[in-house]
């Protein structure tokens, strides 16, 4: 799995619960990419921050 | 919150997005080709995404970047993120709502993120950093 498809997956994950072999090859791929990691923790902060608006 | 914002939260927001929704097409057909661009050939991160302090979620003028950044979005893009992300619609309810298919909304719902956090790192965390 490359970053792109991770992303994609990462943001696709937030709205649905993925099939379980995405989930985890998606897993391997975080557990070595710190990029991917990064992405996912700001796009749950960034859901934080909306919920925080209003 | 000031801005446009309140207004499509606060009006009927799902009788006007079911509305606007059917009248046009969803925006974004090609926002994958773009999104395509902060990656390179082989699919690396053209700048690879940092990591965000928590202690922003505290900070009223993070909310207000936010707000900004928010405002920078295809009108259509920021309310169907909004309602996702601000309201805590499920995506089904969303694609049924407004007529589109699960792929169009994820895909939206993708690009939104990816542009928010760029509008972020570039307004927010970057600046602070430097």
């Amino acid at each position: 799995m490359d970053c792109r498809r991770a992303a994609q997956l990462i943001s696709r994950g937030l709205d649905e619960s993925l099939p379980w072999p995405q989930r985890f090859a998606l897993r391997l791929h975080l557990a070595i990419c710190d990029a991917c990691t990064n992405f996912s923790r700001n796009v749950r902060l960034l859901r934080d921050a909306i919920r925080r608006l209003v | 919150m000031r801005t446009w914002l309140t207004g499509i939260l606060k009006h009927k927001i799902v009788d006007s997005m079911r509305k606007s929704g059917r009248e046009q097409p969803v925006e974004g057909d090609a926002s994958l080709e773009q999104l395509d661009a902060l990656f390179d050939a082989t699919g690396h991160w053209r700048e690879p995404p940092q990591p965000w302090p928590e202690q922003a979620l505290e900070s009223k003028q993070f909310l207000q970047v936010l707000e900004d950044c928010l405002a920078r979005l295809p009108a259509r893009t920021a309310r169907m993120f909004l309602m996702r992300e601000h309201l805590g619609v499920e995506t089904k309810e969303i694609c049924k709502e407004l007529g589109v298919t699960s792929t169009h909304a994820w895909v939206l719902l993708y690009r939104a993120r990816q542009a928010l956090r760029e509008c972020l790192q570039l307004n927010w965390f970057g600046a602070k950093s430097k």
